[in-house]
């Protein structure tokens, strides 16, 4: 079974096609890169898949189960760090933490339990009694990708994570992004493109909702005919302009 | 119980508010402490208004005004900062959201209430179990306030909260008898105040504070009806954003 399986999924607004028949599957521990122009569909495609904006036709499966018909059993099976940094803002640190742990069923012990180790894995420990707006924009970034993975989901989806923060900071979150591999599916929107090389061990590349190239960096790189990636990624997403 | 963590973290986010404190509890407080100075200073002011047993309910009530803009600002900030949108993707229901923002306004509004009787009590309002039957009955004012904060919450943005809710806090001011006797205007005027639920709102609690709640029925059915209604507006329209 796959752990995402995407069929004729659409989505119109206002009559407009933002999402236009997207179909593609992914296996468990897989990370797909999801790049497009501002615009391209990528958020509203996350937005189905987590089961926030219903599609206007199609459907898709996460571990077989349908984000239009088992809505609920899919948000049990997924967690999400928005493009938006989307924090609890008067709460400690720690407890945004163990609020999205108990939301997701755990006890009160549990969730402080797990909310210690997220804590020494994003190297927050020390700050856990603080409140988010003390945090650099870098560790807030990192905190909502903390309270996206304290849940434990077996499907992540990240839009846009390292959006705004310094070379250090990103280099590190791709080190915590890798480490997740293998482990947890994960669907990633980005516009840095050498994050998605980095990263995935698939690529799409959307425009104007659909889908004009999927694959490793290198066949992408082929089938647009282009020089190196960045060059299929503006040919590709050139041509439905001009 | 699902909602009860959410539930604990909005407890949190009002009281770690410094203003909420102030707006909540100190202003009403600091009022009535002006208004009993006032009485004792001033010859000639109307005891039937400006005694502590008159004015006290009133006071409360107007203090609980401010429970919507605490609740509609939360509302408003958590839409704004996406911070809803993440916990949508979330397992909870609509259902949890809408008794997690509540619940936690109701120890707050009672704990208010307690403040400003104690303050009463301190200002010269006698000290009997009707005290404890006012503070009871304040849960369905507590809950029409809610009401009005939560519709607030769900279709205005934060700005537009602090605007309405400054409304709310002015109508209840005035429509409800807090400093002036509806008899004395009379006319359309007290119809108004009549139709609205304000003024009932006031009347339970002094009715309440006299002995003779069992004389506000009426009152207590028109504060229960207006927060029903608007509580079931507000769950619509948060059910349909929520899809959306």
């Amino acid at each position: 079974m796959l752990a995402i399986e995407l069929k004729n999924l659409s989505k119109n607004f206002k009559g407009k096609k933002v999402v236009d028949n997207l179909n593609f599957g992914l296996k468990q521990g897989e990370l797909l890169a999801l790049l497009g122009e501002n615009g391209a569909g990528k958020s509203t495609t996350i937005n189905m898949l987590c089961g926030l904006t219903k599609p206007t036709s199609g459907d898709a499966y996460i571990l077989g189960k349908s984000v239009v018909n088992d809505v609920f059993e899919v948000k049990k099976l997924i967690n999400v760090s928005p493009q938006e940094i989307a924090l609890g803002n008067k709460i400690s640190i720690k407890e945004n933490l163990e609020l999205v742990a108990r939301i997701y069923g755990d006890n009160k012990i549990e969730a402080e339990k797990k909310s210690r180790v997220m804590l020494e894995k994003l190297k927050l420990t020390e700050k856990a009694n603080e409140k988010v707006k003390t945090l650099s924009g870098g560790m807030q970034r990192k905190l909502s990708i903390g309270m996206a993975l304290i849940s434990e989901p077996k499907v992540l989806f990240l839009d846009e994570p390292t959006v705004g923060l310094d070379v250090r900071t990103r280099n590190e979150l791709w080190k915590t992004i890798e480490k997740l591999k293998g482990k947890v599916t994960i669907i990633l929107t980005t516009h840095y493109l050498e994050e998605a090389q980095a990263l995935a061990d698939k690529i799409i590349i959307i425009n104007k909702g659909r889908i004009k190239s999927e694959g490793v960096a290198s066949k992408i790189i082929e089938d647009a005919g282009a020089k190196n990636f960045e060059e299929a990624f503006l040919k590709l997403t050139e041509k439905e302009v001009l | 119980m699902k909602f009860l963590p959410f539930a604990n973290r909005n407890l949190k986010e009002i009281i770690r508010d410094p203003l909420s404190i102030f707006f909540g509890v100190g202003f009403p407080v600091i009022i009535m402490i002006l208004l009993t100075q006032l009485q004792k200073n001033i010859k000639g002011m109307p005891e039937d208004i400006f005694s502590i047993q008159a004015f006290a309910p009133g006071i409360t009530v107007f203090g609980l005004g401010f429970l919507s803009l605490f609740l509609g600002i939360l509302m408003a900030t958590d839409r704004e900062s996406y911070f809803l949108q993440r916990l949508f993707s979330s397992p909870l229901k609509s259902q949890h959201y809408i008794i997690g923002y509540l619940i936690p306004l109701i120890p707050i509004g009672i704990l208010q209430a307690s403040v400003c009787f104690a303050v009463a009590i301190g200002l010269g309002l006698s000290l009997d179990v009707n005290i404890i039957f006012a503070i009871i009955s304040m849960i369905p004012v507590i809950l029409l306030f809610t009401s009005f904060g939560m519709l607030f919450g769900v279709l205005l943005n934060q700005k537009q909260v602090g605007g309405a809710g400054s409304i709310l806090v002015n109508a209840v001011a005035w429509l409800s008898g807090v400093w002036f006797s509806l008899d004395m205007v009379g006319g359309t005027y007290k119809v108004i105040c009549e139709i609205l639920p304000f003024y009932h709102a006031v009347q339970i609690i002094k009715k309440a504070l006299a002995g003779e709640i069992i004389y506000s029925l009426l009152n207590f059915f028109v504060v229960i009806a207006y927060a029903i209604i608007i509580y079931v507006i507000s769950a619509i329209i948060f059910h349909k954003k929520m899809q959306n």
